[in-house]
């Protein structure tokens, strides 16, 4: 299992004792509340994830052998979800990233928020940090030298 | 027909509302686990079993392509296509049905007035007036039209309650106004704008008019002849009628004078590879096989209003309207984002210390189905400063109780949000 699978398997558990629907969402709201903020100059039109209802702005780097992610978004519930997605991707291998879909979002009973019809910027935001993964995957191919790498 | 109305208020709908919903099959379910509540009209109508089975009669019995066949089933597909173009001519009180044009939706007839219209007509520098709370509909197809020929695109703003200013109006018209196209009801504001001025004042220095109509016609009667607009656009699917019908009416004077907007079967006269002659209106701005199930049930949905009557659904979506905006007002920290004095059952929140797609995400887990976002007028959310608003907006088939609902849903939603 890898650190993608666990932590998965962590959110997963942490869920298991809501009751209902309520419960779940109640638990998202508060893990948004609780998200840090990222800087100002990532919350700009260049790190916004397209989507039509709430905003979610999203920044990659490669530190190393690592994805390093910040983000967030304007909405509670979604900025929850990105937290989640954070436990999840942040500070992975691009290669586990892109092995590892986000299966635990539908575990815990949250799949419609990542429907396309949502248009909430969570199923954009996916898409987008397995873009950078591969991105990222093919430069460390290229170079293969290390250090810290903007996109 | 005139009718007499006991006065309408929310306790005493003034038709059997649960005779009219047992129409709307779709009503008749639960979402999440809850009874749905509808409340998203404004986006998208339900329909009524009458328009489902009109459609689905045709499909069933009658149809063939129209105007082109000496069969039966061609003939008898044309006479229903025709008829429906002629219930829609009634709707309006246009004088002619060579003056009602089917078209997929409102888009689509504003970008065929864009485009015909600014073909001829439009030279560099001319101005083309809307106003600040247009649908993007009546906004970007004038934006592509003027940038390819050099002309701009003028808002009319409007005040902290959402309405017009008409001072502003009156001074932004010049020699250069080409065009006033204007919104008679916004869909994110629910303000009901004096068109009849506008076209006025507009006819008066000889400058053509075109009203978008999609939130008027299902709440209340037209009359384009009165109104004097040169243009009138509306969508089906708005109207109880399926999705990909609607209509463009214009003046017959100016439409005639109009080049085509795409070319293609049925709007030719004779085509050969020297020339080309072009069909008689309306045939001429309907290229290729019309959506001709659409427009029988257009007609059946046209069928349907008439049986209940407008005066009774304006009654009755006032009631519904004047009672959730003073439910809503009892809720700390709701703003209503228009409040015009003249208002269509639309009602646009936004609520302090929340964001409306989470407010609209609970609402949905409650069966509630009300719109979040910018309602496809950015520009209204930029005036009033929020990045969206929550719309609930009402229709005849809704009732007390699910007004009730939505506020109990709503008051939920905010206490698990803040």
């Amino acid at each position: 299992m890898n650190e993608i699978e666990q932590a998965q398997n962590e959110i997963v558990e942490e869920f298991e004792d809501c009751l209902d629907w309520e419960d779940r969402y109640q638990r998202i709201i508060d893990y948004g509340k609780q998200h840090p903020d990222i800087p100002d100059e990532f919350k700009v039109e260049k790190y916004r994830v397209k989507g039509c209802q709430s905003t979610v702005y999203l920044h990659a780097e490669l530190d190393g052998e690592r994805v390093k992610l910040q983000a967030t978004s304007d909405a509670l519930i979604v900025k929850g979800l990105v937290s989640l997605l954070l436990r999840v991707y942040n500070n992975r291998r691009p290669e586990e990233i892109l092995a590892s879909p986000p299966d635990f979002v539908q575990k815990i009973g949250l799949s419609q928020n990542l429907s396309q019809g949502r248009a909430n910027g969570l199923a954009s935001m996916i898409q987008q940090v397995q873009l950078y993964a591969q991105a990222f995957t093919i430069l460390r191919k290229a170079q293969q030298q290390g250090g810290s790498q903007h996109v | 027909m005139t009718t007499t109305l006991s006065p309408v208020t929310i306790d005493s709908p003034p038709f059997d509302l649960e005779k009219i919903r047992a129409d709307f099959p779709i009503l008749n379910q639960t979402i999440n686990g809850k009874p749905l509540v509808y409340l998203d009209n404004a986006a998208s109508s339900q329909k009524p079993r009458q328009v489902i089975e009109a459609v689905s009669h045709y499909y069933l019995t009658s149809h063939a392509n129209v105007h082109r066949g000496i069969h039966t089933l061609s003939q008898r597909a044309t006479d229903l296509y025709e008829a429906a173009r002629e219930k829609v001519r009634a709707l309006l009180n246009a004088r002619s049905s060579k003056e009602i044009i089917f078209v997929r939706g409102a888009t689509e007839a504003i970008n065929l007035v864009a485009h015909s219209f600014g073909h001829a007509h439009l030279q560099p520098g001319d101005e083309i007036l809307v106003t600040e709370m247009e649908h993007h509909a009546n906004i970007v197809p004038w934006q592509m039209i003027a940038a390819e020929r050099g002309a701009t695109v003028i808002p009319v703003p409007m005040n902290e309650s959402g309405e017009l200013i008409m001072s502003e109006f009156y001074r932004l018209l010049s020699p250069k106004t080409k065009m006033v196209a204007v919104v008679h009801v916004s869909n994110a504001l629910g303000t009901i704008n004096p068109v009849a001025e506008i076209i006025a004042e507009a006819k008066r220095r000889g400058i053509p008019t075109l009203v978008d109509g999609c939130q008027t016609v299902p709440h209340q009667a037209v009359d384009v002849q009165a109104l004097g607009a040169d243009f009138f656009a509306f969508s089906g699917h708005k109207l109880y009628a399926p999705t990909g019908i609607g209509i463009l009416y214009g003046r017959e004077e100016i439409l005639s004078q109009l080049p085509p907007y795409q070319g293609g079967g049925d709007m030719i006269d004779r085509v050969s590879f020297s020339g080309t002659t072009y069909n008689d209106l309306p045939f001429k701005f309907e290229a290729g096989t019309p959506d001709i199930a659409g427009a029988i049930g257009l007609g059946a949905a046209i069928d349907y209003i008439h049986s209940i009557g407008y005066e009774a659904i304006g009654a009755w979506e006032k009631a519904l309207l004047d009672y959730a905006t003073q439910r809503v007002l009892e809720i700390e920290g709701v703003r209503i984002v228009g409040t015009a004095r003249e208002k269509s059952s639309v009602l646009s929140l936004f609520v302090e210390g929340t964001h409306p797609s989470d407010l609209g995400s609970i609402l949905d887990q409650e069966g509630v189905a009300v719109r979040t976002g910018h309602h496809c007028a950015q520009p209204v959310m930029q005036h009033f400063c929020v990045p969206a608003t929550l719309r609930a907006s009402f229709a005849f088939i809704n009732t007390k109780t699910e007004v009730d609902r939505f506020i109990q849903a709503l008051q939920k939603a905010i206490r698990m949000c803040r």
